[in-house]
């Protein structure tokens, strides 16, 4: 190995041509083990195009720029699934808040809504992303920890124990937005938590934030079978997600901001789902919270205070 | 005005390219380095075309060993203040000229960092979301935005304080006061900063009672003090080995008390947490359970952190004892800190606050292989970033890079002591 301290010879013609040499031999490996190393790359097909790339907050978007990337995401979708979507943005309505009410006592843990829900609301199939998760309680607790996931039962209720859906609370205080760095999830006027899908980086403090674990994330491409699409979107709801994004429950609202009941709620067969305005005293979710003499914000010493309400028959 | 500009290009291009040039070892250094930055660069690829679904990530455990590498890092960057304070504040003599050694690790600390978050996005396409003005940065409501600044910032002053010191060093100036006295003390208080609103990143969550903690703030900072400055001491041990730069045993030492004091502090708060968690008995404790003992027949995380506790308390054992210093235990010392509190921030912090879930569900998490190549990549990126400065700074300091031998064949690697022209005790 020649000595590393300065020589004369390192100086002289031969020696000089010689390192260049060496030089540039180094630099062109080096660059060809880049280009190797980024090879991967070749298989990005979702480019995105300098449109979407500099597409504006949605808070920020005037109605002509909205109806731009509504037309955008309909060609996308019809592109991808070869179904024309009808992709609106619905914006809350005056005087209307939105609640849940969910009856233990009835809930049966048919896992119906966590169905209905995939199917409404355009979620993966593969990897599977479900807002619902239903849990089997023991007899008597509200503790959580003790609930199973996974239950198998060839059929329900299994006696001894009671059901617990849980999807997003819909919190007054909601501790995804908060954390949120870029604003890409906030709470509308109809107490709904939105995101736009658009503008989240993905870097999931909010799911890290959540006391009920209702957000997703969209670790891979999420798949959905053409013909299970559900044409009906809206553009903070259920039109598909790109990969590395969040999503969660949204309340279907591409149908309550139509005037439609939720997915979850269309589906249960015992009516343990209830849903409606807060503010309109005769409706059936105002009548509920006014007259059981019981109704549980689930852990209500996070402060979160959530729109979603579990109550009992007896 | 022009010839100022010229001559800072001038230095700018004396520096990059005396980066390329070194003896055999160098070129083997660094040669590994970017073999390692390219593994690294090739799994990142992967990741961006897949998604995270290749690293061991889930909606249960959504964060894993790159927030854990991200924290643990800004420890490391934060405790360069560790040489600080002493020297401008104490007036200690013996670091003085070293500190810009401990500053110039911050810089490649937060480097790393700064890689660490960008490659957990999962729309880094996106990232000028981040920008005010451009974007929304949502401050001062969320920490991660608080983050973004007090890193960045941090960066900057860095960046500055170095710059401007080897930049006067260069053309033999004394540096002026005004121009960086300020910036070092705003930079202590600083450095303090990015450690507490990372710790603050987890405290604030009231739905993790693992992380939702006062505790955590002060024991982040007291395992970072403990092993950024084990760090440097192996750091400044190499570049001695290496260079001709003067270091006595006396700095090392120096350092060694403060690796010592603020060991004891770490342990005795992990005392604290302890205590807390386990002798309450309420359902609270269940994570500091499962990371301690296992629970529900779930318990990939004891064999870590049990780990991570001895690897402390022998270091501490060793540390307080007279025989850390001599320079060999001291160095198994450091080298037991910095293993130890890595688990301790990582595999005994982040991951036991995601388990259970806050729906009570036990999911286990180990990162893929793609993710630990990602890894590897930036802390191979990191130690490149280091030695590439440290390449550029020593030869400034000892006078061999200067203005006045501009045009000169440039030096080709660390004379011999013998031959070195003595450096100049400037600033």
């Amino acid at each position: 190995m020649s000595s590393p301290f300065s020589s004369p010879d390192k100086t002289s013609d031969a020696a000089m041509s010689r390192r260049n040499f060496l030089r540039g031999t180094a630099a062109l490996g080096g660059l060809t083990a880049l280009a190797a190393s980024l090879s991967p790359l070749l298989e990005l097909d979702d480019l995105t195009s300098t449109e979407k790339f500099l597409q504006k907050y949605y808070k920020e978007m005037t109605p002509d720029d909205m109806s731009k990337v509504i037309k955008r995401i309909s060609n996308e979708v019809e592109r991808q699934y070869g179904v024309r979507p009808h992709v609106r943005d619905l914006k809350p309505m005056d005087g209307v808040e939105f609640v849940y009410c969910l009856n233990l006592t009835r809930c049966i843990g048919c896992r119906k809504c966590v169905h209905a829900c995939v199917n409404e609301n355009n979620q993966s199939r593969n990897p599977e992303i479900q807002y619902i998760r239903v849990l089997k309680m023991p007899h008597g607790s509200m503790d959580v920890e003790k609930g199973n996931h996974t239950y198998d039962d060839k059929h329900v209720p299994d006696p001894g124990y009671f059901y617990m859906p849980i999807q997003c609370q819909q919190c007054h205080n909601p501790p995804c937005v908060k954390v949120c760095p870029v604003n890409a999830t906030w709470q509308e006027k109809d107490g709904i938590t939105v995101i736009d899908y658009d503008w989240c980086i993905g870097c999931r403090y909010c799911e890290a934030a959540c006391p009920y674990w209702a957000r997703r994330f969209n670790w891979t491409k999420p798949q959905i079978p053409k013909e299970r699409l559900n044409p009906n979107m809206a553009y903070l709801g259920n039109r598909p997600r790109k990969q590395g994004v969040m999503e969660k429950c949204h309340f279907c609202i591409q149908r309550t901001r139509d005037g439609r009941y939720p997915a979850c709620l269309e589906v249960c067969p015992v009516g343990a789902r209830k849903f409606g305005n807060i503010l309109d005293p005769n409706s059936e979710v105002s009548y509920i919270l006014r007259e059981k003499r019981v109704f549980i914000q689930l852990k209500e010493e996070m402060g979160t205070n959530p729109r979603f309400f579990y109550y009992f028959d007896k | 005005m022009i010839t100022a500009a010229r001559n800072y290009l001038v230095f700018l291009r004396r520096c990059a390219r005396i980066a390329f040039v070194g003896d055999w070892r160098y070129y083997a250094w660094m040669g590994g380095l970017t073999i390692v930055i390219l593994f690294g660069i090739n799994a990142y690829a992967k990741q961006l075309v897949d998604g995270l679904i290749v690293t061991g990530m889930s909606d249960e455990v959504s964060w894993g060993v790159y927030i854990a590498n991200f924290t643990f890092l800004v420890g490391v960057a934060a405790a360069a203040v560790m040489m600080v304070i002493p020297v401008y504040i104490y007036d200690n003599e013996e670091l003085h000229d070293l500190v810009i050694f401990g500053e110039l690790l911050a810089v490649a600390a937060i480097l790393m960092c700064l890689s660490f978050v960008t490659v957990d996005l999962g729309r880094p396409d996106r990232f000028w979301h981040l920008i005010p003005g451009l974007g929304q940065l949502n401050f001062p409501r969320s920490m991660l935005s608080w983050d973004v600044i007090v890193l960045n910032g941090y960066l900057l002053l860095n960046v500055h304080i170095c710059g401007y010191l080897l930049y006067c060093r260069y053309q033999d100036k004394k540096p002026s006061k005004w121009f960086y006295i300020p910036f070092v003390f705003i930079a202590i208080v600083w450095a303090i900063s990015i450690h507490t609103v990372t710790a603050f990143l987890y405290v604030g969550l009231g739905g993790r009672p693992f992380w939702n903690a006062s505790i955590v703030g002060p024991r982040f900072l007291a395992s970072a003090f403990t092993a950024g400055p084990a760090i440097i001491i192996l750091a400044l041990q190499v570049i001695r080995s290496y260079t001709n730069y003067r270091i006595t045993d006396k700095a090392l030492l120096t350092l060694r008390g403060i690796v010592q004091v603020s060991m004891i502090i770490n342990v005795f708060l992990l005392v604290c947490e302890i205590f807390k968690e386990f002798y309450s008995g309420t359902t609270h404790g269940v994570s500091a359970k499962y990371l301690f003992v296992g629970l529900h027949g779930h318990h990939a995380l004891v064999p870590w952190i049990w780990t991570a506790i001895g690897f402390n308390l022998i270091a501490m054992v060793i540390l307080v004892l007279p025989v850390s210093r001599s320079l060999k235990y001291l160095n198994v010392a450091c080298a037991l800190c910095i293993v130890g509190i890595w688990i301790e921030k990582g595999m005994g912090l982040v991951i036991p606050g995601f388990i259970p879930t806050p729906l009570g569900a036990f999911v286990e998490y180990l990162p893929s292989l793609n993710e630990t190549l990602v890894c590897l990549g930036i802390w191979a990126f990191g130690l490149l970033c280091y030695t590439v400065f440290l390449r550029m700074a020593v030869p400034i300091l000892q006078g061999r890079l200067a203005k006045a031998n501009e045009g000169q064949p440039e030096i080709q690697g660390d004379e011999p002591a013998s031959v070195a022209p003595v450096s100049p005790a400037t600033h």
